[in-house]
């Protein structure tokens, strides 16, 4: 609950007549930090947001956003620190890209310049004066991206920000997210497209059925989830059955082998002996990858668990 | 306040692109018109202002009409905006849910009153250029016809939002939206009727129905248009009704404002209560 984090929940449960959506969630997130939030659909990341938003109130335990509780009276007031990109949001269709962004520019007392650069940030600046309902589903999303921007905002919270978009704007998003970290901005997000994340998340929350099951780096959930690390060894034609045996003693599994190739998982803290002991090895060995279990194998691990 | 003109000029701004605005004018300036110079026409040789029968039967028409078209503007302000998401991204806007609903309330009243008074106010400028004389008292009337319709209007508005913010589901929302009409404007009336034949005067007196009748804005509409002056109380056969009456029109008027006040602050108060 120190001034450190921007947003923080502690015990947050939300329960609707009909289900738990969230229970006992404890959530921290520092400022300037970039979280992923992961989990199934329906797993509570939605409800998290909405609850981090003010728009519902918890059932239990209490939450903070840049320190100040998002349900308070005035809190409409503190919002235009904030920006949000909600998951499924339909613009009127027949506004303009245009129209629609000035409006929301005026609510959060933004130039209309400045929102006009933000629309040629996300790549919509030849096709603001378009109707909506011309736009692709990526353009809305970006649409959508540049209405969050608005106002300057200390803290973003980002639900699926990626789905819809095609590879070249999902790279311009990511050039988005690494501008606006260095500039200090605090960002939640979802998504189910995880491994392209990898670079930039700071931490990561694994929800299911509305439960926190891991949080942490990714180092410390790779740690946790004890996923064996990948090693693929390309050796001299015909050598490979003979480095296979002595690798099996190193704790090392074999899961693939042919003349060249060798694919092996071994535990992370047998790692590095492995590797001493291929490179006593020699000119034998030609070529070694070596591959981190990625988010999507931490997130199917932890999701598939039912407690941490 | 700014926010609260920023949305009302929002709900404007829409109406006006989709042609709702261009609809309504056209429809309600179509109805006077056709009042005017078809309905009138066996008047014969009964002296009565050309303006003034327009605005009897414009005000038994309106009745129907405009309740019906504040109710299609307002049944899905709320629910509608939830539905498509555009609610939520909204209310993580620095806009309370009091400003976001009278923001919409003051842009669809607008929107309203801009169809009745140019729509209406066209076909009154047409009819009184046609008619032979026009007197202050014919337009005094006119007048108090395009008000009252505004009152009329924004008072269904005003019962609309409450659908809007009651229901979960925009389907709900446009059944019931159907009920209310049909309830305020038909079944009331019968109603009220069948229990007068029933009781046969013996203890429903007039002032007693009068004050049944203002617990219907439709009713507290009629009672304003066809009572409030005397030149249109005598032609609407009002009269009888109107003379032993111990309401004044203010009665009616201040009616139809609480119509527009009540529902209002309950869909605001429970609007603002919502979880979305």
């Amino acid at each position: 609950m120190t001034d450190s984090n921007s947003i923080s929940l502690n015990q947050v449960s939300k329960w609707y007549p009909s289900h738990k959506a969230v229970s006992d969630v404890d959530l921290f997130v520092p400022e300037g930090c970039l979280m992923a939030l992961v989990g199934h659909n329906g797993a509570g990341k939605t409800t998290l947001m909405k609850l981090i938003l003010g728009l519902i109130r918890p059932t239990a335990g209490n939450l903070t956003i840049l320190g100040k509780d998002p349900c308070d009276r005035d809190a409409f007031n503190r919002r235009e620190g904030i920006g949000f990109l909600p998951e499924n949001v339909s613009f009127e269709p027949n506004m303009t890209g245009r129209e629609l962004i000035r409006f929301y520019a005026r609510l959060k007392h933004e130039s209309d310049k400045r929102c006009f650069e933000l629309m040629e940030t996300v790549g919509l600046g030849a096709a603001i004066d378009r109707r909506l309902k011309t736009y692709s589903k990526g353009m809305k999303q970006r649409l959508g991206l540049a209405q969050a921007l608005l106002g300057k905002p200390r803290v973003l919270l980002l639900d699926e920000p990626t789905s819809g978009l095609d590879p070249a704007a999902r790279h311009q998003f990511y050039d988005i997210i690494r501008d606006l970290r260095r500039e200090g901005v605090t960002i939640l997000l979802c998504s189910h497209v995880l491994t392209e994340l990898e670079a930039q998340t700071d931490a990561v929350t694994v929800m299911n059925s509305g439960r926190v099951v891991a949080s942490g780096s990714l180092e410390q959930l790779r740690e946790r989830a004890g996923l064996p690390l990948n090693i693929r060894i390309t050796v001299k034609e015909g050598m490979a059955d003979k480095i296979a045996s002595p690798l099996r003693k190193h704790q090392a599994q074999i899961t693939r082998l042919n003349g060249r190739h060798l694919e092996l998982e071994c535990p992370p803290q047998a790692k590095m002996l492995l590797l001493r002991h291929l490179g006593e090895l020699g000119s034998i060995v030609e070529d070694i990858e070596l591959s981190n279990s990625s988010l999507d194998q931490l997130y199917a691990v932890f999701s598939t668990r039912k407690e941490a | 306040m700014n926010a609260i003109w920023t949305i009302a000029g929002k709900e404007f701004k829409d109406a006006l692109r989709n042609r709702w605005i261009l609809a309504a004018t056209a429809l309600l300036a179509l109805l006077a018109l056709s009042l005017a110079f078809v309905g009138t026409a066996p008047v014969g040789s009964v002296r009565a202002s050309m303006m003034q029968v327009t605005v009897i039967s414009l005000a038994s028409l309106s009745v129907f009409l405009v309740p019906l078209i504040a109710l299609m503007l307002s049944y899905d302000t709320i629910v509608g905006d939830i539905e498509r998401g555009s609610m939520l991204l909204l209310m993580t806007y620095p806009v309370s849910r009091w400003q976001l609903i009278f923001g919409k309330f003051l842009g669809h009243s607008f929107i309203l009153s801009l169809a009745t008074i140019v729509g209406y106010g066209s076909a009154g400028v047409l009819i009184a250029a046609s008619a032979e004389s026009t007197s202050a008292q014919d337009w005094a009337a006119f007048a108090g016809l395009i008000g009252s319709t505004v009152l009329l209007g924004s008072a269904f508005i005003s019962l609309g939002y409450l659908l809007s913010v009651v229901v979960k589901e925009r389907a709900t929302a446009i059944g019931l939206a159907v009920a209310v009409w049909l309830f305020f404007v038909l079944l009331y009336d019968m109603a009220v009727l069948g229990i007068l034949v029933v009781d046969q005067g013996e203890t429903l007196k007039a002032d007693l129905v009068n004050l049944l009748l203002l617990f219907n804005p439709a009713d507290s509409f009629r009672l304003l248009n066809l009572t409030g002056f005397d030149s249109t109380a005598a032609l609407s056969g009002m009269s009888s009704i109107a003379g032993r009456a111990i309401l004044p029109p203010w009665f009616a008027l201040a009616a139809l404002n609480a119509w527009i006040m009540i529902p209002f602050t309950i869909s605001g108060f429970l609007f603002s209560r919502r979880e979305l």
